[in-house]
Parts: structure tokens; C-alpha cells; sequence
């Protein structure tokens, strides 16, 4: 038995507070990734399977190493923000949730900051 | 009073009451989608940095890519893909408020599967003809 009102026991919880600022940035990157996805598919998806020299020389567009960069960094945050928000709705129990949060947040960073130096130094001569 | 019923209270219906519909269809599998795709962005990093590092090793992540398991999960996210883009650009519509009537949601719910699979058929083409 608690002695608190309805409104005193359920104020502040709820909501984490950012929940407006993750969902814009999910849209914000959803509509960059639109013409960055066809460029992706245009130039850099037929390279695969296809020879070393071909790619080398792929990557010497302006045009194509900084699509592929942006394409690159802005999906894995938004690869993090859907994966963390797919964790929250399906993990349960604390420690594995902040765990699970902050590998994948870790992992996602850490990916898109090496597909994009991986293009760089090709870009600026591998 | 604040007390009352506490912990007794009627959940919400558990998703296994519901029959499925094309919308609920459709939002699961672009949530399946999103995540499936982790595997594919991840292979990718390590393709490119392959590229990056010697042709020796670029042919053989790339080999390994384009064996029969590899272009499977390559045509497979390439599906996944098309899909999420397609739901994606239809879930930026629907934050205008517009395309909510059951008509237009059972319309553009099949139609965003059936066309996830035209453009998936039509880039395989592209891809192994250019």
C-alpha cells in the first residue's frame, strides 16, 4: 500500500525523455539514405565480384568516394538507432538491455568509421 | 485508492489474438528487414576494407561474397533492401498524415511487396548484364 497519488507515482516515468530527438534522427537519416541507397546501388554494387583494379579505379570519382563515405556513416547511425530501438522493445531485464545498447551503438560507430576510411584510403590511393 | 487492482489490471491483447493483416505484415517484415541487413552493411565494411588493404585479401573477401552462400545473403539483402526503402519512403509519406484510410494502407502494402520484388528481379538483371 502506498500512500502516494496516481499522478505522484507515475510522473516522471514512462518516457526517456529523447524519444522525439531518436525518432527525428531516424527520419532525418531515412531521407538522406534515399539518394545515397541508389548511388550505392549504381556505383559501388556492381564492383562486387568484380577485379581489384576495377574497384581501385571505381573509387578515383570524387563523385562515387563521397556518396559511398555518406551512404556508409549514415546507415550504420541508422542501423544503431533501428537496433536500439528494436532492443528496447524486445529485451527485457537491465544489465542485458544497457549490455546489448551499448555494443550495438559501439559496433554500428565503429563499422561506419571504418567503411569510411577503407573508401578514403582508396580514394586517396590505397 | 491509488492501489487498486494494482498488478491485476487487464494487459493489452498479446500480438499471438490477432489475425494478421497487411499492415502488420508489412511493418514487421520492414523491422525484419532493417536488422537483417546488419550482416550484409557488415560484410560490406569488411569488403571495403579488404579493397583497402592488399588484392590478395580483396580476393578473397570477394570470393567469398560472390560463393554460393554469399550471393545469397547478397540477394537476399538486396531484397531486403528494396523493401525497407520502399517501406521506408511509405512510412515518410504516412508522417504527413496522408494514405491512413484502409483503402490506400491494403493498396500500398501490397504494392510495396510486390515492387520489393520487381526492382529486386530488375537489379539482379542489371547487375549480372552490366
Amino acid at each position: 500500500m502506498t500512500y502516494k497519488t496516481d499522478m505522484g507515482r507515475v510522473k516522471g516515468l514512462g518516457t526517456a525523455k529523447e524519444g522525439t530527438h531518436e525518432w527525428w534522427i531516424g527520419r532525418l537519416t531515412s531521407v538522406a539514405l534515399i539518394p545515397l541507397t541508389l548511388c550505392f546501388l549504381w556505383k559501388v554494387a556492381p564492383l562486387i565480384g568484380g577485379t581489384h583494379a576495377e574497384l581501385l579505379a571505381a573509387f578515383q570519382s570524387p563523385f562515387t568516394a563521397i556518396t559511398t563515405i555518406l551512404f556508409i556513416m549514415i546507415a550504420f547511425v541508422h542501423l544503431a538507432g533501428g537496433l536500439q530501438e528494436v532492443i528496447v522493445d524486445y529485451v527485457h531485464g537491465k544489465a542485458m538491455l544497457v549490455v546489448l545498447l551499448v555494443s550495438t551503438k559501439l559496433v554500428c560507430w565503429g563499422m561506419g568509421f571504418a567503411g569510411a576510411f577503407a573508401v578514403a584510403k582508396i580514394a586517396f590511393g590505397a | 485508492m491509488a492501489d487498486v487492482n494494482r498488478g491485476k489490471r487487464p494487459l493489452s491483447p498479446h500480438i499471438s489474438i490477432y489475425r494478421p493483416q497487411i499492415n502488420s505484415i508489412t511493418s514487421i517484415i520492414n523491422r525484419i528487414t532493417g536488422v537483417a541487413m546488419s550482416l550484409a552493411a557488415v560484410l560490406i565494411v569488411w569488403w571495403l576494407l579488404a579493397a583497402a588493404t592488399s588484392a590478395s585479401y580483396f580476393d578473397f573477401v570477394n570470393g567469398l561474397l560472390t560463393s554460393w552462400f554469399g550471393l545469397l545473403v547478397m540477394f537476399g539483402s538486396l531484397w531486403a533492401l528494396w523493401f525497407h526503402f520502399l517501406g521506408g519512403i511509405r512510412h515518410l509519406v504516412m508522417d504527413f498524415g496522408v494514405g491512413y484510410d484502409i483503402k490506400s494502407v491494403d493498396f500500398w502494402g501490397k504494392a510495396i511487396i510486390v515492387l520489393s520484388l520487381i526492382l529486386t528481379a530488375a537489379s539482379i538483371y542489371c547487375l549480372s548484364t552490366f
